[in-house]
């Protein structure tokens, strides 16, 4: 295939953009690809996917400004993505910018903000379901296993299998 | 290091054989893990660094996880040694881009990978040739449990493993899928799968080549989603779900294909023998795209005599590492050309 813009060199880059559910495709060579900013990676789509959801995320006026780091306005310092972990000293606005928590603190500092972009990114889900550490704490273990079975529970009842449904329920009672 | 003997052949999840092989070309199974008490690597001191290396590495190699394996120093181990490793899908570009202490831990077999300070500090994964996610996840499950009487990892009740990206957060898993889908691709319906993909929330890439367009219709296919939705969940989701249709689908693209165009098919395929078996200089572009049409030549029973193994070496071993180790010698792209060509054209004619 050729290239869209130049007509010369063969398109390796594919753009599709959805616009109000009009779907359109772009072809480009890399020169061209480059030339429009469109940066090219060799993997790890789903980094690209959160940065750009990092930036759309910009309801915030300085997630739009490239340059907002350094010169916090009164505004900002005060906003919760301004504060600064105190383990690991990252803010919620320097992780915006290169996608990488600083330690496993942030997850609780950055609770509120950090949730929103995992519901988008985990489609939907905010809780774990699955694997638990043998060396978990065991309350940390048995609320992992009520959550792993409220979500069985719920397969059960959407395909319609009251009999397992009813089983399930009862291991959550005992549990809890 | 025992690089220069691998080198010289395919790995063993790549061998062509295996459950679904012929459209199924590996399944792999990978966790995320970190380690409590320390920041994650880019806000990790450089001497904290080598702590996490040391610790983690001492874990692994004492874990009676696999009978043979070796570590690998990422961080000072010669370029071509380390690019030979990303070639085999042993590590990746973005552990030889990295900084500060870091290596990988290697299973003889080439199955089990563990890198240390790569995004995460700890990524291990298991690698299986054919459809076989169950078992994969069987030995990395078990060798996460080893693991983990050694070292402490950063979990949280609510979240999970917790890792650098968020995108990673829950269960840590990234379970992938290689197919070769060279049907789909010529009767143009690859389009719909990839859609389809995406629309359920998977990702899919290239798995030969650079950038996201695959080369040679070799497709990545994996799970976008690591939270909320257990292991075993998906593990069953991919083998009796996603992945079952897709080689439905390619299987009645192969048929279709041999039923209503057999002649265009089996000039594809005649032809990209013919360039192989004659051209002087072959790109590994070229390599891959002509590569792929003999190797759905073999698997459609149009062309006989050509092991399969054969050519999935030479996917192998035509790559820019491998043609280097091999030759013992520093080559330029033109170079590497005529080598790739030489290598090719002496397989397949022995064949």
């Amino acid at each position: 295939m050729q290239c869209q813009h130049c007509k010369q060199q063969a398109a390796t880059i594919h753009l599709t953009e959805i616009t109000n559910g009009q779907r359109q495709e772009t072809h480009l060579c890399e020169d061209c690809a480059e030339q429009r900013g469109l940066a090219i990676k060799n993997q790890v789509p789903i980094n690209e996917l959160l940065s750009t959801l990092l930036a759309s995320q910009g309801a915030s006026p300085h997630a739009a400004s490239q340059e907002g780091e350094g010169k916090p306005t009164q505004e900002e310092s005060t906003s919760p993505t301004a504060l600064a972990c105190p383990a690991c000293g990252i803010t919620f606005d320097q992780f915006r910018k290169e996608t990488l928590l600083g330690c496993p603190s942030d997850y609780e500092v950055f609770k509120a903000p950090l949730l929103k972009i995992i519901e988008k990114t985990q489609a939907g889900n905010i809780s774990h379901c699955g694997k638990v550490p043998a060396r978990a704490p065991s309350e940390n273990k048995r609320y992992v296993k009520i959550l792993n079975l409220r979500k069985e529970l719920q397969t059960a009842i959407s395909n319609e299998n009251y009999e397992r449904a009813a089983e399930i329920r009862d291991r959550i009672e005992h549990l809890q | 290091m025992k690089l220069n003997d691998l080198c010289k052949h395919t790995t063993e999840w790549f061998d062509g054989s295996g459950p679904d092989s012929d459209i199924v070309i590996s399944s792999r199974i990978r966790l995320a893990r970190n380690l409590a008490g320390y920041e994650f690597l880019s806000r990790l001191a450089p001497d904290r660094q080598a702590e996490v290396l040391e610790k983690l590495k001492d874990a692994i190699m004492s874990s009676d996880i696999e009978n043979d394996i070796f570590f690998v120093d990422v961080d000072t181990s010669p370029d071509l040694e380390r690019q030979a490793l990303v070639e085999r899908h042993l590590i990746s570009h973005r552990h030889i881009r990295g900084a500060g202490p870091r290596g990988a831990v290697i299973s003889a077999a080439e199955s089990f990978t563990a890198m240390i300070n790569e995004e995460d500090h700890l990524r291990i994964q298991i690698f299986k040739n054919g459809l076989q996610l169950k078992e994969c996840w069987e030995e990395i499950n078990a060798i996460d449990d080893a693991i983990e009487q050694k070292v402490e990892y950063a979990f949280s009740p609510n979240l999970g493993y917790l890792t650098a990206c968020p995108t990673n957060v829950g269960t840590g898993i990234r379970i992938s899928v290689m197919l070769h889908l060279p049907g789909l691709k010529m009767t143009g319906e690859i389009e719909k799968f990839l859609n389809a993909a995406r629309d359920t929330d998977l990702a899919v890439r290239g798995l030969f080549g650079e950038g996201t367009e695959a080369i040679g219709d070799f497709f990545q296919l994996s799970n976008q989603v690591s939270l909320g939705v257990s292991e075993e969940e998906l593990v069953h989701k991919f083998t009796d779900n996603i992945v079952p249709k897709i080689i439905e689908y390619e299987k009645e693209a192969r048929e279709e294909l041999l039923s209503t165009r057999k002649a265009v098919l089996e000039d594809k395929i005649q032809r990209a023998l013919g360039l192989l078996k004659n051209a002087r200089l072959v790109s590994s572009q070229e390599a891959l795209f002509l590569l792929s049409h003999v190797r759905m030549g073999i698997n459609l029973g149009c062309l006989e005599g050509i092991p399969i193994t054969e050519v999935n070496k030479l996917f192998m071993l035509t790559q820019p590492a491998h043609l280097q180790i091999n030759k013992g010698q520093q080559l330029d792209p033109d170079q590497r050309d005529i080598v790739r060509a030489q290598i090719i054209r002496e397989t397949l004619l022995q064949n």
